[in-house]
């Protein structure tokens, strides 16, 4: 089961009072997190909360105009090459001519730098993160002839290729086939138990209850932070998605069908 | 006078054989050079083609004009240092004007570029007119060129070794220069182009690395301009890797693939310039693009002629081994 942490290591992630606009309106503000190591979080919220821009401006890619992250205690952007990124499938040009095995490949950038080959130490851990992924077979295969959850698997074995101990992932179960979606979980609780800390953008709240140690419940501001069991109640779903019916028609579903 | 004698009459011997016997020397250099721009061009041009930026190209191109200008008017001479550096300065302006533009304020970076570069240009027209008599500029140089009247009798001799014509030094010196370059950071520059967000993550800053792209793009421009002209370029930038792109899925393939483009576009070029006694630059770049349009119609895997239903990939068994290889070996 989960590895112990040393008592004095610092928490993977550390938000403080994060904000962030766009065209200066808030689209995020006074987010307060911390995330133990060794736990699979969901990150839980409508459409237009915010969890995609939450995990984008902890990683740099969006400015932020407030507050502080810490990764692994020290300031975020210091300690970016520790985390390991799987960012939304429509986010790439699928057409760009490079093959399955050369996306992979990229997680190993990070620790090569600007001037260094691959190594064949890289190369064969870039394909054995395909092969945990179960598609080692289209390694040379050009990106833009797989299907949708065959390129969500090549961006999960690309971020096993960082190998690191704190993952980001958004939306990682969007638009792929049960099998996939099985296949992903299985790797992502296989993580967790080897004491990597993951954080992943989710939608659906019927699979969220199964799936997450914890929650982040998130709605422009952190509405509730904590375990699954505590935090999923109808209350604080209600506060999170406001009113709106269909959503918490579904949310009664859940809370209901488990409890 | 009859149409038909619009178009000289058309001879093997005139067109192939007499440019090679009697001025084998200037016809070398001019498709050499031909051969240099398009593939240093298409070699930048392949990133800025995937990176969907290929009208950057066409942006800094026009809008190096007023730099050129201003460096002619204060060095007054014709050297090609001050006229780099100018065009250089111009070059880094415009990408900052369409970011700032772009950043600031809600208009998309398309319309930037648009406001930018033509601005530029509108600039640059003026200080032509205004500067024509100090000036030894010629507005239809700058925006057409013209690769045979290029000086050849400029030899650069180094340590008493023959290289060639200046231009062509230079020209080939930019080509070397942007091979080193490809070689040293070949993997972050398709890391960046293909994902942004992950070079960011693993401390290859896309900003970084875009800027140097366009201080490359600016150089490459700057030195192909004399031959090409302003308007040409852009051609020169995204015909060769959109006929490679339409070839092959691997990178490689497609870089090695300018140089293919280049060359049967300067020879072929050459010599349909050659029989329709017109501009050089224009049939080069019409070659390049019959080029392209043959790889459209034909392209083994996508060819607009060829078109197979799409490959079936078996979905819910992904060990299966992939049983369909339509890539061409």
């Amino acid at each position: 089961m989960t590895t112990r942490p040393p008592a004095n290591e610092p928490p993977p992630l550390e938000i403080h009072d994060l904000t962030v606009s766009y065209d200066r309106r808030p689209v995020l503000y006074g987010v307060d997190l911390e995330i133990p190591r060794g736990q699979l979080v969901g990150i839980i919220g409508p459409n237009g909360a915010g969890k995609s821009t939450l995990i984008k401006a902890v990683m740099g890619i969006l400015p932020v105009s407030g507050g502080w992250v810490r990764i692994f205690g020290r300031p975020a952007a210091r300690e970016l090459r520790r985390v390991g990124y799987m960012p939304q499938r429509e986010s790439v040009d699928w057409d760009f001519p490079v093959s399955v095995l050369d996306v992979v490949l990229m997680g190993r950038y990070g620790r090569l730098g600007w001037l260094r080959r691959p190594s064949r130490a890289d190369r064969d851990a870039a394909r054995s993160a395909l092969d945990r992924v179960r598609m080692l077979p289209y390694a040379e295969r050009q990106i833009g002839n797989l299907s949708g959850g065959q390129q969500q698997r090549v961006f999960l074995a690309r971020a096993l290729a960082q190998e690191s101990d704190l993952y980001f992932m958004d939306e990682p179960f969007a638009g792929v086939d049960a099998v996939t979606e099985a296949a992903i979980i299985e790797i992502l609780h296989e993580l967790r138990s080897a004491g990597k800390t993951l954080l992943v953008v989710h939608h659906d709240l019927p699979t969220a209850r199964k799936y997450f140690d914890m929650l982040v419940l998130l709605n422009m501001r952190v509405i509730a932070v904590g375990p699954t069991e505590q935090v999923f109640t109808y209350p604080l779903l209600q506060k999170t998605y406001g009113g709106r019916l269909t959503i918490l028609s579904e949310v009664a579903d859940a809370v209901g069908t488990s409890s | 006078m009859s149409r038909l004698d619009l178009i000289p009459a058309f001879s093997v011997d005139r067109v192939f054989i007499e440019p090679w016997r009697d001025h084998a020397d200037t016809f070398f250099w001019i498709a050499l050079m031909g051969f240099f721009v398009t593939t240093a061009c298409g070699l930048v041009g392949t990133f800025l083609v995937w990176r969907r930026m290929a009208l950057v190209g066409d942006a800094i191109s026009h809008s190096i004009l007023p730099g050129i200008v201003i460096a002619f008017f204060l060095a007054q001479t014709r050297a090609t240092t001050p006229l780099f550096i100018g065009a250089l300065v111009a070059a880094g302006l415009t990408v900052w004007c369409i970011e700032a533009i772009h950043h600031h304020s809600r208009i998309k970076p398309d319309a930037a570029l648009g406001i930018v570069f033509s601005s530029f240009f509108a600039v640059g027209i003026i200080l032509l007119t205004l500067f024509a008599d100090s000036v030894d500029l010629d507005a239809d140089c700058v925006l057409f060129g013209e690769i045979g009247f290029l000086p050849l009798e400029d030899p650069v001799v180094l340590g008493g070794l023959f290289l060639g014509p200046l231009p062509l030094v230079r020209m080939g010196a930019v080509l070397v220069g942007i091979l080193l370059l490809l070689a040293l950071v070949y993997r972050p520059l398709v890391l960046a182009s293909f994902d942004p967000g992950l070079a960011r993550i693993l401390g290859f800053g896309p900003r970084g690395i875009n800027f140097g792209l366009m201080a490359v793009l600016a150089i490459t421009v700057v030195s192909a301009f004399e031959s090409v002209g302003a308007i040409l370029v852009v051609a020169m930038l995204i015909f060769p890797p959109a006929t490679g792109s339409l070839l092959s899925d691997r990178m490689p393939v497609i870089l090695a693939g300018n140089a293919l483009v280049a060359a049967v576009s300067a020879l072929g070029g050459l010599h349909l310039a050659i029989w329709l006694e017109a501009s050089i630059a224009a049939c080069m770049v019409c070659v390049a693009g019959a080029v392209f349009g043959l790889a459209w119609l034909l392209s083994p895997r996508r060819g607009l002629l060829r078109r197979r239903p799409p490959l079936s990939i078996p979905f819910s068994d992904p060990t299966a081994t992939p049983t369909e290889t339509t890539r061409p070996s």
